[in-house]
């Protein structure tokens, strides 16, 4: 069969007319993908680079050294020590289980971080180039032996970071606080969190100084810019920008001071503020029972946490500025100055006082059943009569005395960077109305006079209170000295505009309190000249005493189950004639103002003015041997604790 | 007896042969296959060993194989037509029970030295047997409808096999191809018209049916029709090939970043980046200049073929070189659209670029089948 298929019936014709077509029609296709590479090549090549910039460079922070914190005299308060990490790379360990084995036979692992260390090996088993922490903290001694060891750990590194210590232990655990990890609440708290906030391991100020000077002390991060690969591991460094350190700050504590007060005050619960007269600088703040807040650094035990939470003793909290109090009879300088001030009573009107007094039908005792007789104002501070009182205020009205305490600091919040510092209040009729709907009664009157009642006040106010009846100026509170280097303004006070006569009547009030014979705080009055105590004693109920109770005679405080207990108070300052340290104590369920209080308060201004141990030339004679005891062992248990603290570090 | 041996003894003959080989071909040819040792060396990091020195092995057995088809005469291959066609088939029988399941599916039969991947096979000897088929038909009866079942026959038969496989790439280029070859037969537009419409139907049915219990493609086709429609929908999982490959191309603009120097695949952000998306690479490191060159040289291939095709006055060398052109050509427009985000991801290579053994020995035999048309050609 012979034919010739390109001459027949034109099928030569039809198949390159076609074949053109097929051939066209891919040269068209082609050309559209041309056209759609010039596109995404040409005109959106920009938008493209981008993107793949974004794949491959990833921002890494890095942590800013946290500011440190001193005292006064430059003794560190917050510091940041090296602490070591162990961490492991599960590519290179090739056998995890077999290093993490040979490991343990060199150093101690705790179970629950290798536990949770295997988690997250597993939850990463993509990306096996990821550095696992397998234990954190490690002491110095550990990390050299696993260095010593590393060729037969492969896989196994040692990391190097900051760990902030404290190495006043529990002295200055309420007024420093402490840091710890980023909580999901502290970041819902923040609008617009730091970056560097999500980072683990970052910690911040949870407490106290600490967190209410995070912005200062926090620094800036610093940033790394990396190259990674579609798996996430780090190719290489692109760039590096150093972070900023947060700002190094100084307190205006005395540290030995505050760690005299707080082992002074012992296992108390109680409180003592010390406030420097002249400026307003807060040099002793305690808060006793306290606690070691490097346990919470360190993420505390739930045992630990639990013994805190539930002493009945509160060591958690800061009672110096948290704790509110009756200021009982140490208010009674407010009302007096109230009632002078007023031009309401002469300085030697005098008062009767039968130890009782009615008013509007209820019957209201002084502290003294017997009553003092005839007593001028003089003689009411000295011996805290109370019915003088009774009598001032009902002539001088609540209204003009709310007046005086909020001028004296007292129902004002002072400002100062700790934690849920306390208003205090100084009520009046229209807070009455305003919180209880009530009308203000005669009887609240006489309640406020003694500092009773709805009358209340931290002890750091009482210190303010005190350091303002001794100047005449409005002294207010400074915590910070000196905030990167930079000097802070001075808490000393304008002049509250008082008449010099009226302080100078009062101040011989609290005089006569610690240095005259009879005065509430005799026995535990400065002997030297120089330097001798104005007080005033206070002791203040936490219950009701009933009539039928007065009747049966009233039972002694040490009868009394501890937390039904007077809360035992003293202010004072020193030295009389030319003030320099005000000081306040709160002894919490201690008993009498006189007994309990006092005498801290006595000890610790002589601590301040003495700066150190005071001679025992300081005390009254028949003192002198129980003094000398006591200092002896103060000072044997503050040389342990800063060893502990020491060591900590 | 056809023209062809009427003609036989103006072709020539002996060793004479190697000296009309279409020499632009083949240099085209070895061009492209060594842009593909660059991108290869390039995408190992600038290593030989991985990928680069097994290509070229199989690219120099390619060449020979290329060879030995070329000098054998083409109407001894128009001859075996069938018996290639049948022979594949079994081989694609063999897959359905003996295969070697790889990603899903099963493709590959293990021949010893290298697996075969009878698919390939499948595209070039569809394209013999059809042309052999228009060859022997006389041209009265090329748009009967009998005559037309013969070769929908051919073209379905082991589409259906390769579709169950599962591989929805080769089973369109097959069909793709198998059309191209009738079209180019000269049969009438007509039916054409049908199967296209029927096509839009079979879509519409395709979509109609997800979900149901007839469902007629795999759910992994759906996502990746999905992921194709909308990349952003799934960012990281499925969409992410195609997001990180347009990325990849876009990325390099005009001049691109710089041999050895991208980004995104030295970095790993692309998937399967020295066989099926090894285009990117090139784009990235090249930019549209590179891409462009590529994409002309495919083309001037394509026109070579055309061109010899026309020229070619047996209707069986026409029809097979134009198949195999065409054949050639759905690869890597299939690939290109692929990698630009024109088409869904459906697993094609990119033609003497990717790394892999099958498809470039079966290609370059192809074009051994072009060389010998070329050589055999009744001058």
């Amino acid at each position: 069969m012979k034919r010739n298929p390109k001459e027949q019936d034109g099928s030569g014709r039809v198949f390159a007319r076609r074949a053109l077509l097929l051939g066209g029609a891919q040269l068209a296709f082609a050309g559209g993908l041309a056209m759609r590479m010039r596109f995404l090549q040409v005109d959106q090549a920009d938008q493209f680079r981008l993107l793949a910039e974004e794949n491959r460079i990833k921002f890494q922070l890095l942590a800013p050294a946290r500011g440190e914190i001193f005292d006064r005299n430059g003794l560190i308060l917050a510091r940041n020590t090296p602490s070591y990490r162990i961490n492991i790379v599960p590519e290179d360990a090739g056998d995890v289980e077999k290093v993490i084995r040979d490991l343990s036979l060199l150093i101690d692992l705790d179970p629950d971080d290798l536990e949770r260390a295997r988690t997250e090996m597993r939850r990463n088993r993509n990306a096996p180039f990821r550095p696992i922490t397998l234990a954190d903290q490690i002491q110095w001694e550990d990390i050299s032996k696993v260095a010593v060891n590393a060729p037969a750990l492969p896989g196994i590194s040692t990391e190097i970071g900051l760990l902030r210590s404290y190495p006043m232990m529990d002295s200055l655990a309420h007024v420093v606080g402490y840091v710890g990890p980023v909580s999901d609440y502290d970041l819902s708290q923040i609008e617009d969190p730091e970056p560097i906030l999500k980072e683990p391991r970052f910690q911040i100020g949870k407490v106290g100084f600490e967190a209410k000077s995070e912005g200062e002390l926090r620094g800036k991060a610093g940033t790394k810019q990396v190259e990674v690969n579609a798996a996430g591991r780090v190719m290489r460094e692109l760039n590096r920008r150093e972070g900023t350190a947060g700002a190094d700050m100084q307190l205006t504590i005395n540290a030995d001071l505050q760690t005299y007060v707080q082992a002074r005050l012992g296992r108390e619960s109680a409180s003592a503020v010390v406030i420097d007269c002249e400026n307003g600088d807060l040099a002793a703040i305690c808060s006793s029972p306290s606690f070691d807040p490097n346990l919470f650094v360190r993420g505390i035990s739930v045992a630990d946490y639990r013994t805190l939470t539930e002493d009945p003793y509160r060591p958690l909290a800061n009672k110096s500025v948290q704790g509110l109090y009756p200021p009982g009879s140490t208010f009674k300088m407010v009302v007096a100055m109230a009632a002078l001030e007023a031009g309401l009573i002469g300085t030697e009107d005098t008062v009767w006082c039968p130890g009782h007094l009615e008013v509007a039908g209820r019957r209201f005792h002084c502290w003294k059943r017997a009553g003092h007789g005839h007593v001028d104002l003089n003689g009411s501070l000295k011996g805290s009569c109370d019915i003088y009182y009774y009598d001032l205020a009902l002539k001088v009205g609540i209204d003009k005395i709310s007046e005086m305490a909020k001028r004296f600091g007292i129902g004002v919040r002072h400002d100062i960077p700790m934690s849920a510092v306390a208003a205090g209040l100084a009520p009046n009729k229209d807070w009455k109305q305003r919180v209880h709907q009530q009308d203000w009664r005669v009887g609240d009157t006489v309640n406020a006079s003694i500092g009773q009642g709805y009358m209340l006040a931290s002890p750091m106010q009482l210190a303010v209170m005190s350091a303002r009846l001794a100047t005449g100026r409005a002294v207010t509170p400074r915590l910070i000295k000196s905030l990167d280097g930079v000097e802070q303004p001075s808490g000393a006070g304008e002049s509250l505009g008082f008449n010099e006569n009226n302080l100078r009547v009062v101040r011989r009030g609290m005089y006569s309190v610690s240095n005259e014979r009879r005065g509430t705080a005799y026995r535990n009055r400065i002997v030297p000249d120089g330097i001798r105590m104005a007080g005033k004693t206070g002791t203040s109920q936490v219950r009701n005493i009933t009539a039928a109770e007065r009747a049966a005679g009233v039972i002694r405080n040490e009868d009394l189950p501890w937390e039904r207990r007077d809360h035992a108070l003293f202010v004072c300052f020193a030295p009389y004639d030319k003030p320099k340290y005000a000081v306040s104590v709160v002894v919490e369920h201690g008993g009498g103002g006189s007994k309990a209080a006092a005498p801290i308060a006595r000890d610790v201004l002589l601590q301040a003015l003495y700066d150190g141990t005071p001679p025992l030339e300081a005390y009254p004679k028949s003192d002198r041997s129980r003094i000398q005891a006591q200092q002896e062992r103060l000072t044997r248990e503050i040389r342990q604790s800063r060893a502990a603290g020491s060591d900590q570090a | 007896m056809s023209y062809l041996a009427y003609h036989a003894k103006s072709t020539p003959t002996g060793l004479r042969k190697i000296l009309f080989l279409n020499w632009p071909l083949a240099l085209l040819l070895t061009t492209v296959a060594s842009v593909g040792f660059l991108m290869l060396y390039s995408v190992a990091g600038g290593d030989f060993s991985p990928w680069v020195e097994p290509q070229f092995k199989r690219f120099l057995l390619g060449l020979g194989v290329m060879l030995f088809v070329a000098l054998i005469p083409i109407w001894f291959w128009r001859n075996v037509s069938v018996v290639a066609y049948l022979g594949s088939f079994a081989l694609l029988l063999a897959v359905e029970f003996f295969g070697t399941v790889g990603m899903g599916a099963q493709r590959w039969i293990d021949v010893g030295f290298m697996r075969l991947q009878p698919s390939e096979l499948m595209k070039v000897t569809l394209v013999m047997l059809l042309a052999a088929y228009y060859d022997w038909l006389p041209q009265e009866r090329t748009s009967r409808p009998f005559w037309i079942l013969i070769p929908v026959a051919m073209i379905l038969i082991p589409t259906a096999l390769v579709l169950k496989q599962p591989d929805l790439g080769t089973s369109i280029l097959l069909m793709a191809s198998g059309g191209g070859v009738m079209f180019l037969a000269g049969v009438h537009w007509a039916y054409f018209a049908a199967v296209i419409s029927a096509g839009v139907g079979l879509v519409a049915a395709v979509f109609q049916s997800r979900g149901t219990e007839w469902q007629l493609i795999k759910d992994y086709q759906f996502r990746r029709i999905d992921t194709f429609l909308d990349p952003s929908q799934d960012p990281l999982g499925a969409g992410y090939h195609i997001t990180q490959s347009k990325i990849a191309l876009g990325s390099g603009g005009w001049s691109g970043r710089g041999f050895m120097q991208g980004t995104q695949s030295r970095l790993n952000f692309l998937p399967e980046k020295h066989t099926d998306f090894i285009f990117t690479t090139l784009a990235e490191e090249f930019g549209f200049i590179g891409g462009f060159t590529l994409l002309t040289l495919y083309m001037l291939i394509i026109i070579f073929c055309v061109a010899a095709a026309i020229a070619t006055k047996d209707r069986f060398s026409s029809l097979v070189t134009m198949g195999i052109a065409l054949t050639f050509f759905l690869f890597f427009a299939v690939n290109m659209s692929m990698v630009m985000g024109l088409a869904p991801v459906v697993g094609v290579p990119l033609p003497m670029v990717s790394y892999g053994g099958s498809a470039m020995l079966v290609l370059m035999a192809a074009f051994g089948l072009v060389q010998s048309a070329n050589i055999h050609r009744p001058r």
